[in-house]
Parts: C-alpha cells; sequence; structure tokens
C-alpha cells in the first residue's frame, strides 16, 4: 500500500507530500504521524503540500487533525508551500487551519520550527545548524 | 386583385432610398458631425437592397423568418457601430422609422385609388418595419453593454494593481467598492504575488473603499486567512473613522487581524516584525 514517507530531522519530522492525495492515503498518514511523533518525541511537524494542487474539505479537516493532534502531543505543526488556489478552496470551505502555523516555503518553515521550539526551551537544538 | 408589396417596392426602389435620402438630411436631427452624408446614403442603401431583396409577398409581416436574418445582420451592424459612434438612440431609431415613412409615402402614392390595398399594405409594411425597429434597439443596448461590460473589465483590472514595497513586504491599495467578484480578482492577485515574490507580509490598505459592510468585512476576514494559509502576514491598513464606527456598530469581529489606522503605520510595524530599521542618515558637517 502507498506510503507517504515520514523523515526525521533531529528534533523534527519533515512530510513532503509529492502526488495527489486520496482519502486513504490522508488517513494513514495522520495515524502513521501520530505513531512518529510519539516513536521519536519530535517537537515539531514540517508537512510540505507544494505539490498539492487540490484540496477538499476531507484532506482540510485532515491537515487541522494533524495539527490538533501533534499539539496535545506537545509537537508545533507547520503546513509550508501552500498553492494560492489550495488557500482559496479552504478559506471557501471555511476551513482556517486554527492550531497549525503556515510558511511560504520549507526554509522558512523550518526557520518558524526552530524559532517556536527554541522560545519553549533555552537548550539550543544541536540537531540543527541554520543559523538563527 | 392584390398588388404585390414586395414586387413594387422592387420596382420603386430608386424612388424610395430619393425620397429617404431627401427626409434624412432635411431632418434636423441630422448628425453630419458623426458621420458624411455620403457614409450615411451607402449605409442606407445598402440596407435597402437587402430590405428589398429578402422580403416577398408572403414574409412581409413576419420578421421572425429566415430570409431576413441578411437584413437584421445588417441592421445590427449599423446598430453597434452607431452605438460606438456615439449615435443616441432617439437618431438610431428614427433612422429606421424615417425608412418606414419613405416606404408608406411610395405606398399612398401607388394606391391612391383603393384605401382598403392601401391600409393593408401600410399595416404590413408598419408591422414590418416595427419589427426591424425593435432588432435596431435590441442590438443599440447589445452594443453599449458591451461597451460598459468591457469598461468594468478594465476597470477591475486596473484597480487591484500588488505592489512590492520592499522585500518581502507586499502591498494592495484597494479603490472602489470590494463585491464578490473584485475581491475574488484581489485574492488570487495577492496569493499569486505572495508566490512569486515569497514576501512573508502584505499590507491591504482600504483607505479608498468607501464604505463597509459586513459583506465587504467578510470578504477581507476571507482574504486574511487566505493569506494567513499560505504562510504570510496580511495586516489591513487605512481604515478611517467612519469605517470603524460601522464595523463595531455591525458587530463585526477583526480582533484576530492586525489593523493599522495608515498604511505608514503598517508599513513600520511591517518593519519591526521583519526587524528591520529606518535610520536617518546624521549629517557629516554637524558631525564634524
Amino acid at each position: 500500500m502507498d506510503r507517504i514517507p515520514i523523515l526525521r530531522m533531529g528534533q523534527f519530522l519533515l512530510v513532503t507530500i509529492q502526488i495527489d492525495l486520496y482519502d486513504r492515503l490522508a488517513t494513514n498518514l495522520e495515524s502513521d504521524l501520530v505513531q512518529m511523533v510519539n516513536k521519536t518525541g519530535a517537537r515539531g511537524v514540517l508537512i510540505d503540500i507544494s505539490a498539492l494542487s487540490i484540496v477538499d474539505s476531507f484532506m482540510g479537516r485532515i491537515l487541522g487533525n494533524i495539527g490538533s493532534m501533534s499539539h496535545i502531543m506537545d509537537a508545533e505543526t507547520v503546513v509550508v508551500g501552500m498553492q494560492p488556489a489550495v488557500a482559496i478552496t479552504l478559506i471557501e470551505l471555511g476551513l482556517e487551519l486554527k492550531g497549525v502555523h503556515t510558511a511560504l516555503n520549507v526554509e522558512k518553515g523550518m526557520a518558524l520550527l526552530i524559532e517556536k521550539i527554541g522560545s519553549q526551551e533555552d537548550q539550543s537544538a544541536d540537531d540543527e545548524d541554520s543559523p538563527e | 386583385m392584390k398588388t404585390d408589396v414586395a414586387k413594387l417596392f422592387q420596382k420603386k426602389r430608386r424612388q424610395i432610398l430619393e425620397y429617404w435620402m431627401t427626409k434624412q438630411l432635411a431632418d434636423e436631427s441630422l448628425r453630419e458631425d458623426l458621420m458624411s452624408n455620403d457614409d450615411l446614403r451607402e449605409q442606407s442603401n445598402e440596407l435597402l437592397d437587402a430590405l428589398i431583396e429578402s422580403i416577398t409577398g408572403e414574409n412581409i409581416s413576419d420578421t421572425a423568418t429566415a430570409e431576413l436574418e441578411n437584413v437584421k445582420e445588417i441592421l445590427s451592424g449599423i446598430s453597434i457601430s452607431r452605438a460606438r459612434q456615439g449615435f443616441s438612440p432617439r437618431e438610431t431609431g428614427m433612422y429606421v422609422f424615417s425608412l418606414k415613412d419613405s416606404l408608406i409615402h411610395i405606398l399612398r402614392e401607388e394606391l391612391k385609388g383603393s384605401p382598403d390595398e392601401l391600409y393593408q399594405a401600410s399595416m404590413k409594411v408598419n408591422r414590418l418595419m416595427d419589427g426591424l425597429a425593435v432588432v435596431t434597439f435590441e442590438t443599440f443596448i447589445k452594443g453599449r453593454e458591451e461597451v460598459i461590460l468591457r469598461q468594468t473589465d478594465e476597470i477591475t483590472e486596473i484597480s487591484t494593481p500588488v505592489i512590492r514595497v520592499w522585500d518581502g513586504i507586499l502591498a494592495l491599495p484597494i479603490i472602489g467598492t470590494l463585491d464578490s467578484a473584485r475581491t475574488q480578482v484581489v485574492m488570487e492577485n495577492l496569493l499569486q504575488e505572495i508566490v512569486e515574490s515569497g514576501s512573508t507580509i502584505a499590507i491591504l490598505d482600504i483607505s479608498g473603499v468607501p464604505a463597509v459592510d459586513s459583506l465587504v468585512a467578510q470578504h477581507l476576514i476571507k482574504t486574511v486567512s487566505a493569506t494567513r494559509l499560505m504562510g504570510a502576514e496580511c495586516i489591513i491598513s487605512g481604515i478611517r473613522p467612519e469605517i470603524a464606527q460601522t464595523v463595531v456598530h455591525l458587530g463585526i469581529d477583526l480582533s484576530n487581524i492586525i489593523t493599522k489606522a495608515t498604511l505608514a503605520h503598517a508599513l513600520k510595524f511591517a518593519f519591526s516584525t521583519m526587524r528591520l530599521s529606518v535610520n536617518r542618515i546624521a549629517k557629516e558637517k554637524t558631525a564634524e
């Protein structure tokens, strides 16, 4: 069965969605991701949806769910690279993705995560070498 | 025995045109400034030709027949071109009605002897020309509407520029009333520009929006939310006192949105968010 790969990067998890999601894939991603957050004790999740051109209300809800679930497991979620059409669709559907942070691209998303996590705990993230 | 009106017109073509032209040229509403007399003659000739060729004894009182399509097409062309040249609807209408006068004038001369036949023929011509006049008006209005639509499109295009005020800061001054269609254009332009320029802050200046009602406010909130989803921050600036009053009276909650009084304030806020500062350079002379 198709699965979206979840990469571990220090204390963050990186998910890049390169294909159009169908419902089954999305629910799998949701459960896999929470499992991974639990297993790795990740502090942040970065989801790149720049290749995603079509969303429906279900997909929007899954994204929101992932955000809320990670949040109660003490991890921040950042969704990056949303296409304008996707953003307009989500707004028209009334899904504002509250509880999920957003950024323009992976680079800015990473910077945002580091800033968020860094402000929570003082010890510097030694896995990260990006300047902040 | 009945006289064939169509045949009669064919025979009297020249006289009709002459009479029609004299009437048109004598009319005080003649617009020589918009169209030269030669052009007018050519146009009238073309229309009359098409009309006389198309009508037969049977279809003369029925404007819906296919045979008259040709006439209608020519008439529509004339009507639309007149609308663009700036003729008034009245002038265009009188142009067609004056043809009716000419036709009936010829009929009267020919059918002097039999009032009954004259009445029958006049009725037919009347109905035909009235039908054609309606076509003229329809196309005239359509021609005007096309002009209006094109201008509306142009205004929408022009009035939503996205400006890069700084590296990473976009500004979008909105001028005029916001409706659903315009908000869509504004939103699409803004989001596209955010992707292209990689900007993190967008300033929506609404000082040029005359009034904000609950619908406009909802559109604004939508735009701000969409920008946020893209990963950029959206500031609304240029909120005039009247707008602030209406918004609060309508009970619209804008507390989740960053609002600033002027574009300058919004820019200042954007700078501080991006950790930029603008300093006045001290004069060298005073330093020495």
